[in-house]
Formats: structure tokens, C-alpha cells, sequence
């Protein structure tokens, strides 16, 4: 079905999501957009004033609109902020929805981005692995350092030059060389869990899926890593995308057979996030809406999956020659996980049960880094502001080492790092110091 | 023609006309209000305050003043062809004076920004409006907000040591000071202390600070029957104790409370009061038993005292969580805030609970009962047309029994469009007169916020 012909997103809406903001204003000194321009058209009651109006057709969907859809980060502090219980997360999609629908919104630059990004390469898990194997080579090949040495970016258009530092670094080996399709614990199973790679996270992050699965394993799990998993769809829904997310979702639900899993384990908070409303995707679809809900049911991030079960805590090591752990850390909440999912506390009772760390509070722990799927990308400029305000509290914080449990923020504080005055930090998930320590326990 | 002017006066970028931005400043925190207005004109400067209302004086177009909109009777909305002028972006703390205790700030300031920055020097603050992290300041003085430290502390106006005001000719006004004692005059800064945008606009806010308290404790008060807990409120001001809060949650509302954030309260518990002492450690302490012990005496059937500052949280989000989880059970929500002498009490909330049974209506009642300051809240939905019916009927009735019990149509919200038919009845007709009198020697033209109040 083309979208122009498709019905009006926002009016399909049952009318009570929009009608439940009560346009108290609470949500609004939360908001990163809000806080940097002060206008209300840029704050969470006035973008859902604006889908209210399109929907009674006080207003059509314009050029004004769409800026404003695309100026919102997706963040969701507003959910977490607001007493009345809006799900912005679901008028937000629908808004983006209604952009793409009627193509208001149509700059060469951003329809090309999309289109490679969103359309191409995460619908099609063997081009995006191709991608990343390009752009491995690129990094290893030297050709980087070619080009950033003799400045042959310079060349490229302005939008490119801005993107290119924010490249990840790319693994050698993605996550399916790393981790076979079914991994037994030592002994008996207590638990049979599937795992998601993640589409970005399978060839940037291969090793934390590596730590994800050495942690289960240590916890007793079977691990189930299946081959033809696809992307959640996470960006298509943020991008408007649904049928294409609609896809992703069957393809996910048939590959892990959720039926024969305990749970379904994703250690991105972005991918988490999304993938927890399959049901709410898949409602219409009788031949999957059973199992979407099923598939929900067991999704679990996994610092909440490991609090559940109430994951073994590391040792302190035992030879007298390890060193002492990770020393002074500070963690940043991905949105995904403190505003999507209202995953607090998990990722910090694990760290604390880590032997030789430190946990040192950050200030505005919840506010977005700025990355926000492909919205480093997008709006650079905003993006930009928001990872220098988070650089400053992390720098106040004096950490060794940042935390967080999110691709996309990994990417842009790592950039952000890099470019800064302190370089030198690494920034590292939590389960991958969770493994890290129980190695050490081992030594 | 007047938009290329305000352009001329403000910049370009802070003028907007767009459809989408018009939209954005038809509503503010009032249910079911909606007015688009000619242009909204976001303000950063006293000078860009006055140029505005000289100009729209000359040209008689009406100047609605809106600070962060959260208003909870209608008075930023805009009226038909208005000028909204937006103050967010005046928002500069000016000056923290430790040494005559007291703070100057831009009338755009958040009532947040000015608590951190008052704690930051050792001070305090006291108004703390349920909005306090969004509300500005200048919406404080304007509506004269309340909070949950009335009872203690006072309100708005009794931290307001001095205003600059520009008056609807465009004049621009200063009055008050730094001066605990100062009567040179009529106290001019008292007559725009909630006069909801209707005689000047505020620029500047000159505040009153305190020290801050040493010590806080919290308990929790459960009881069978509501009359119990109003005679423990009583009691305990009779034992000439004054608690900084004193808050209360009927049956509904702490059901509603229970499924949302589920803290254990009892369900089958008809009221719960929340009570808060502060001040030097040794009194708090003494206090805090005095009260527990008033509140066995008068049928409490439990009485939780918090241990520490965590249990205190948890207790006190009973309370914060009141509003939210009523909220969320109904698609539209109608804050009321009927305000009875606090020996009335107990009568207006069984007054409230039987016309709810009389209109099948579901109304959730909490509110300050150290100072009366009641806010029945009607869960409903405003496309049920009916049913929006049967709510104004109620409220006529919950209006006209607090006036006969010697109260108040609104305690804190203020009268704006949304309590404007119950006005004459509150005040009588010498007092409506002399209002309309003090506002045609003000503001000639009628500019400044029409059709709000009176
Ligand atoms: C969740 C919630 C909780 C609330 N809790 C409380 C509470 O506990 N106690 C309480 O009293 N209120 C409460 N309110 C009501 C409201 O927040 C307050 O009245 C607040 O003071 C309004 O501030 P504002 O900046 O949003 O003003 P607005 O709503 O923008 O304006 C309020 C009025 O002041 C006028 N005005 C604004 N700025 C100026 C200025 N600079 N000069 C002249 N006139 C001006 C406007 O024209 C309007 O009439 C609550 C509201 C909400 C949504
Ligand atoms: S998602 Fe984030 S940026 Fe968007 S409206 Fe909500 S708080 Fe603002
Ligand atoms: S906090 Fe919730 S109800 Fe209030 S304006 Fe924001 S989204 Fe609407």
C-alpha cells in the first residue's frame, strides 16, 4: 500500500491517547527541546497540541509540523515526567508516521539518509553486515587515517564532514563469529534464554554481546542466538516507518519461537525499548497478535532480567596479583532504559555489586546525550549541544571510566570523548565489566 | 501593521504568527478552554514590556500576559484577536541578597530555579506550588499561589517585598523594597499581588527569603472515619502546634493513589493525613510525638512516624502522588479548589461526597486541611457532553455551600474566566464595584487581559 493513500495515522488514533494530556505542563522542564528554545511549539504539550489539532482538523500536516517532529529527540523524558500518564511514545511514532504519509518533509539530504539507513540497510541484516565489513576496512586499511590526515574530508560536502567522525569504531568479527547459535552453562540449564545482536550492536558492539552471553552463562542459562534474527524496527517505528517495523516484528517472533524461551534477552536499551510493544505493533495481525504477546511477556533488558533473577555476584579476585577492577565509573541513563523502560536502579545494583568499582552519581544522569537513534545525524546542531553539556557533568564527576547500556550513546559519547580535552575514557557497557569481574574472579 | 511594529520592537524571531505557533498558546493547565490569539510576542526586557503595552494601548488591542501556562482557571488563555506576551525568556535570578534576605528575579523565573538558588546560599524559599518546577514566578504573584506550606509559612504574597510593574499606558512602576517596615504610601505592590494580569504586567520580583530549617519529620495518620481526622487537625492546632503540612486524601483518592503506586496505604481507610513539623531538631522531635499522640487520641488507627529522610519520602509521595494518580484513570480531570475555614472542614467534604452520589459523578477529594484548601477533583471525559453538564450543576452546589460556610470559591487557582460567573455571588456588589472601579483608573482602554475575573 502506497502511504499517500493510507489513512490519516493520527486520526486512526483512538482519540483518548491525545485527549489525556491534560496540557498541565509538567513534562515540559524535562524536555532537552524545550529547555534550549523556550518555545512551546518545541515542548512535549505543544507537539501533542499540534497531533490533536491535525486530528480534529484544525491544522493539516505541514512543513512546521514535520521540523517539529523531527526536532524531537524521542527522549521520552516526558513519560517519565508527566502525572497523567500520556503515551507520548505511541503519539510521537504516529506523529512521525503522518509525516512520512503525506511526504511533506522532503530535503534531498534527509531522504537520502533515510533511505540508506533506515530502508536499505537495517531492513536487510546481510547488507548492513557487508556495510560494516567496508567500513572495518576502511578504519584497519589505513584509508581513516589517510583521509583524516591529509584532510580529504574537506572535500566532501559540509553534511558529510560533520558525520564522518561519528563512524564507530568497527569490530573485527561481528557478533554471529563470536557467539554460536545455541551455548550451554556448565551443568544443567536453569533457564533457556534467546538473545538479540542488535543491528548496530552486532558489528560495533560484538564484544558486549560476547560479555552479554559469557554473563548468562555464568547465570545458568542456555543461550539461543538465532541466525536469521532481524532488526527490531526500533528506528522504522521512531522514523515513521511502520509497515517496515510491522515486518521486522513477524521476522523476529518466527526466528526465536518465543514459545520455547524463558525470555528474550536485548542488552541495547534503544532495541528494548521497541521491542516490548510487538503486541501493540502486531494488534491487528490474528495470525501473530498471540505470540506478539507472548514475545512481550519476555522480553527483558538484561540488567532487569539479571536483578530478577537474582544474578551471582562476583568475587572479589582471588590471586593477590589482579588488579583491583574498574576504580571510579560514572553512568549515564540511555533514555531507552530510564524513560522508556523506567530501568533505574538494575544497571546500578549491578555495578555496585562489582568489586573494586566506584559509582560516582553524574548530574542530570537522565538527560539525552543528544543521540537519539539517527538524530546525531539529523540535527547536528542540537545533538551537538546536548553532548556538551553531558561531557561538562562527566568531566565534574571525575570518573575513570563512563558507563552506559546503549549503542547509540556509546557511539556519540565516545566521539564526544574523543574530541574533548580528556580523551583518554573509555566508555563501557555494564554487563561487560560484569563479565569482566567475573573473569578477574577466576584469575 | 501592529505585527510589523512588534517586530520592530522585539526582533523578528520573537514574534510568532505561524498557525502551529498560535495553536500552542490557546490552552493553559484549564480543562476544556481553548482561544487562538492574533500573535504571541516573547518578551526579554522590561523595555520590551513597555514598548509592547504603549503600542497596544494606542491601538487598543487586548494583551493577554502568560508565563508557562500551567494555570488552573484560564487566565492566560488568549481572548479573540490578543497579543499574548510570553515572559519564559525573561528568566535571570538578579541578585541573591544573604544579607537582607533577599532575592531579585526576572519575572520568567522558574519558582524551582528560585528554591535551588535560595538553598544554594543557606536559604529558603517557602511557596511551593504543586507546578513549582514549570510555574513562573510571575504567575505566582499574579494568581497569589498557594502551596502545601500555607498553613506555616503563608503564601505567595507574604514573600513579595517589592515589584516592578508596567502599567497598561506602558509607565513603568517600582514599588517596595528591601525595607522589612516601609508605609510611605498606599502599599501599591499588595494591589498586583493577584490581580491575574489584569492591572500591569510584572517585570521583576522582589522576594523575601529565611533561613532554612535544621530539621524535618514526617508522619502518616490513617483513620476509619473523616470527621476523626478533622478534629486531629484541630486538636493539634488547639495544642498550638503549627505543622508546616498538614495534607489529606479521601477513599477515592487514596485507591486511586494505591493502584498507581502501590505504597501499601490502607484501601478500606476512609481518610489518611500526611503531617510534616520543621524547624530546630530538639522541637521537631517534641513535635512530632505531640502529634502522633493527638492523633491516636482523636481515632487514628495508625500512626506511622518516618525513621529517616527515605521513609519520609516515601510517606510524603502519598500525597505528591495524589494529583497524578487521579489523573490518569480519567481522560479529562477537573481540579477544584474550594477553600473552607478549617473548622468547616469536615462538613464540605462530606457535603462533596454527597453530591457526587447525587450526580453519579466520581470526584476525588485531597487537599490542605491545615488551611482548609480543599481540591475536589471530577474525573470525567468532555466529549460526554451529559455528563460536563451534570459536573458544572455539581460544582454550582460545591461553590455555593462553601460561600455559605463562610469560604471561598478558589483558595489558589484563582478566578480567571473558569470562576468568573461565581464571583459577584463570593463578593457581593460594593466589592465587584469597587474592583471595576480600580481597574478603569489602571487601565482606561481595558487592555490588560479582558474578560478575566469580572
Ligand atoms: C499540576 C499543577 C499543580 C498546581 N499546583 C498548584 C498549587 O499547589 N498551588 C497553586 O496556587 N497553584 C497551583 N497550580 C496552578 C498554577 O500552576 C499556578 O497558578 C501558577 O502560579 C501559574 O504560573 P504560570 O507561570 O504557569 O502562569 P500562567 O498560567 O501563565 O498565568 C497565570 C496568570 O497570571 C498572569 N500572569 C502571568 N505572568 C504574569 C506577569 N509577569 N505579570 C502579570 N500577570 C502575569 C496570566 O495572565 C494569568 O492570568 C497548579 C497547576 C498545575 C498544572
Ligand atoms: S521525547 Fe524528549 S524531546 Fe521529544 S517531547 Fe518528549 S522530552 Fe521533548
Ligand atoms: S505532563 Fe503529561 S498531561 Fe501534562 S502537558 Fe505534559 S504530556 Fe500533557
Amino acid at each position: 500500500m502506497s502511504p499517500a493513500t493510507q489513512a490519516s495515522y493520527l486520526k486512526g488514533l483512538d482519540y483518548s491517547v491525545l485527549q489525556q494530556c491534560m496540557h498541565c505542563g509538567m513534562c515540559l522542564p524535562t524536555c532537552p527541546t524545550y529547555d534550549a528554545t523556550l518555545m512551546e511549539r518545541s515542548s512535549p504539550r505543544g507537539r501533542i497540541a499540534l497531533m490533536r489539532a491535525l486530528a480534529d482538523d484544525r491544522l493539516g500536516v505541514s512543513r512546521e509540523f514535520a521540523k517539529e517532529m523531527s526536532f524531537c529527540l524521542g527522549c521520552l523524558a516526558c513519560m517519565t515526567a508527566c502525572p497523567a500518564g500520556v503515551n507520548y511514545a505511541e503519539l510521537f511514532e504516529m506523529g512521525r508516521a503522518e509525516v512520512e504519509r503525506t511526504k511533506v518533509s522532503d530535503a534531498l539530504f534527509r531522504r537520502l539518509i533515510r533511505w540508506t539507513l533506515i530502508e536499505m540497510a537495517f531492513c536487510h541484516p546481510p547488507l548492513l553486515r557487508l556495510i560494516g565489513r567496508l567500513m572495518w576496512l576502511y578504519q584497519v586499511t589505513g584509508l581513516q587515517w589517510v583521509v583524516r590526515q591529509f584532510g580529504l574530508m574537506a572535500l566532501a560536502p559540509k553534511r558529510f564532514r560533520e558525520l564522518e567522525p561519528l563512524t564507530p569504531k568497527v569490530q573485527a568479527k561481528f557478533s554471529f563469529d563470536l557467539i554460536r547459535e545455541t551455548e550451554r552453562p556448565q551443568g544443567p540449564p536453569k533457564r533457556r534464554v534467546g538473545m538479540i545482536t542488535g543491528c548496530v550492536a552486532d558489528f560495533v558492539f560484538s564484544h558486549v554481546n560476547r560479555d552479554t552471553v559469557d554473563v548468562l552463562l555464568e547465570n545458568g542459562c542456555e543461550v539461543f542466538t538465532p541466525r536469521g534474527q532481524a532488526c527490531c524496527g526500533s528506528l522504522h517505528g521512531h522514523n515513521g516507518e511502520w509497515e517496515m517495523a510491522k515486518r521486522l516484528a513477524r521476522r523476529n517472533i518466527d526466528a526465536f519461537a518465543p514459545e520455547k524461551l524463558d525470555a528474550i534477552i536485548i542488552n541495547a536499551a534503544g532495541c528494548g525499548s521497541h521491542l516490548k510493544h510487538y503486541a501493540h505493533l502486531l494488534h491487528d495481525d490474528p495470525q501473530y497478535r498471540a505470540r506478539a504477546e507472548d514475545w512481550d511477556r519476555k522480553a527483558r533488558d538484561i540488567h532487569e532480567f539479571l536483578v530478577e533473577i537474582d544474578f551471582k555476584k562476583p568475587a572479589p579476585p582471588a590471586s593477590c596479583c589482579a588488579n583491583g577492577g574498574p576504580g571510579r565509573v560514572t553512568y549515564h541513563e540511555a533514555c531507552h532504559l530510564c524513560h522508556g523502560q523506567k530501568i533505574t536502579q538494575q544497571p546500578r545494583q549491578i555495578l555496585r555489586a562489582i568489586p573494586g568499582l566506584e559509582l560516582v552519581e553524574l548530574n542530570e544522569s537522565t538527560w539525552c546525550c543528544g543521540s537519539a537513534g539517527v538524530y546525531n545525524i539529523t540535527q547536528p546542531e542540537m545533538s551537538g549541544k546536548l553532548l556538551k553539556r553531558k561531557l561538562g557533568h562527566i568531566d565534574r564527576t571525575g570518573a575513570e571510566t563512563v558507563v552506559t547500556s546503549n549503542p547509540g550513546c556509546t557511539i556519540q559519547l565516545e566521539t564526544g570523548i574523543a574530541a574533548s580535552a580528556h580523551p583518554g575514557r573509555p566508555v563501557v557497557h555494564p554487563i561487560s565489566l560484569l563479565a569482566q569481574a567475573y573473569r578477574r574472579a577466576r584469575l | 501593521m501592529a505585527i510589523e511594529e512588534l517586530k520592530r520592537i522585539v526582533g523578528d524571531a520573537n514574534v510568532l504568527t505561524k498557525d502551529e505557533e498560535l495553536t500552542v498558546y490557546s490552552y493553559d493547565g484549564t480543562a476544556m478552554l481553548n482561544e487562538r490569539p492574533l500573535c504571541v510576542v516573547m518578551v526579554e526586557s522590561t523595555e520590551h514590556v513597555a514598548a509592547v503595552l504603549r503600542m497596544a494601548n494606542q491601538r487598543k488591542i487586548a494583551v493577554v500576559p502568560r508565563g508557562s501556562g500551567t494555570g488552573l482557571s484560564g487566565g492566560s488563555i488568549p481572548s479573540k484577536g490578543s497579543i499574548v506576551l510570553c515572559t519564559v525568556k525573561m528568566n535571570r535570578i538578579l541578585e541573591v541578597d544573604a544579607r537582607n534576605l533577599t532575592m531579585r528575579v526576572e519575572c520568567g523565573t522558574l519558582t524551582q530555579a528560585i528554591s535551588d538558588a535560595a538553598e544554594k546560599a543557606g536559604l529558603f524559599y517557602p511557596p511551593d506550588p504543586g507546578s513549582m518546577k514549570i510555574s513562573t514566578i510571575g504567575g505566582n504573584v499574579a494568581y497569589n499561589s498557594g502551596g502545601l506550606r500555607g498553613l506555616k509559612y503563608g503564601i505567595t504574597r507574604n514573600y513579595v517585598m517589592g515589584l516592578k510593574v508596567v502599567l497598561a499606558d506602558g509607565t513603568v512602576l517600582d514599588t517596595g523594597n528591601k525595607c522589612v517596615k516601609d508605609v510611605a504610601g498606599y502599599t501599591m505592590k499588595d494591589l498586583f499581588v493577584g490581580s491575574e494580569g489584569t492591572l500591569g504586567i510584572i517585570t521583576e520580583v522582589l522576594l523575601r527569603l529565611i533561613p532554612k530549617p535544621r530539621a524535618k519529620k514526617t508522619l502518616l495518620a490513617t483513620y476509619g472515619k473523616m470527621t476523626d481526622a478533622a478534629e486531629t487537625v484541630s486538636a493539634i492546632i488547639a495544642a498550638k502546634i503549627i505543622p508546616c503540612t498538614l495534607e489529606f486524601l479521601d477513599s477515592v483518592t487514596i485507591n486511586c493513589v494505591e493502584d498507581y503506586a502501590k505504597i501499601g496505604l490502607p484501601r478500606d481507610a476512609e481518610a489518611i493525613l500526611l503531617m510534616e513539623t520543621d524547624g530546630h531538631p530538639a522541637v521537631v522531635e517534641e513535635e512530632a510525638a505531640a502529634m502522633a499522640d493527638i492523633a491516636r487520641k482523636n481515632g487514628a488507627r495508625d500512626v506511622r512516624i518516618a525513621a529517616d529522610a527515605i521513609e519520609s519520602a516515601t510517606l510524603a509521595a502519598a500525597r505528591r502522588t495524589a494529583f497524578s494518580a487521579l489523573a490518569r484513570i480519567a481522560p479529562t480531570v477537573i481540579l477544584e479548589d474550594a477553600t473552607v475555614p478549617r473548622s468547616e472542614l469536615a462538613k464540605m467534604v462530606a457535603f462533596i461526597q454527597s453530591i457526587s452520589k447525587k450526580y453519579g459523578l466520581k470526584i476525588g477529594t485531597f487537599g490542605h486541611m491545615g488551611d482548609g484548601n480543599l481540591h475536589p477533583t471530577f474525573l470525567t471525559n468532555e466529549r460526554n457532553k451529559e455528563e460536563i453538564h451534570k459536573v458544572e450543576g455539581a460544582m454550582k452546589e460545591i461553590f455555593d455551600y462553601a460561600i455559605d460556610l463562610g469560604g471561598t470559591i478558589t483558595g489558589e487557582h484563582g478566578v480567571g474566566v473558569a470562576k468568573k460567573p461565581f464571583l459577584p455571588g463570593q463578593l457581593g456588589e460594593a466589592s465587584i464595584g469597587l474592583h471595576k472601579r480600580v481597574k478603569a483608573a489602571l487601565d482606561p482602554n481595558g487592555i490588560l487581559n479582558p474578560g478575566k475575573m469580572f
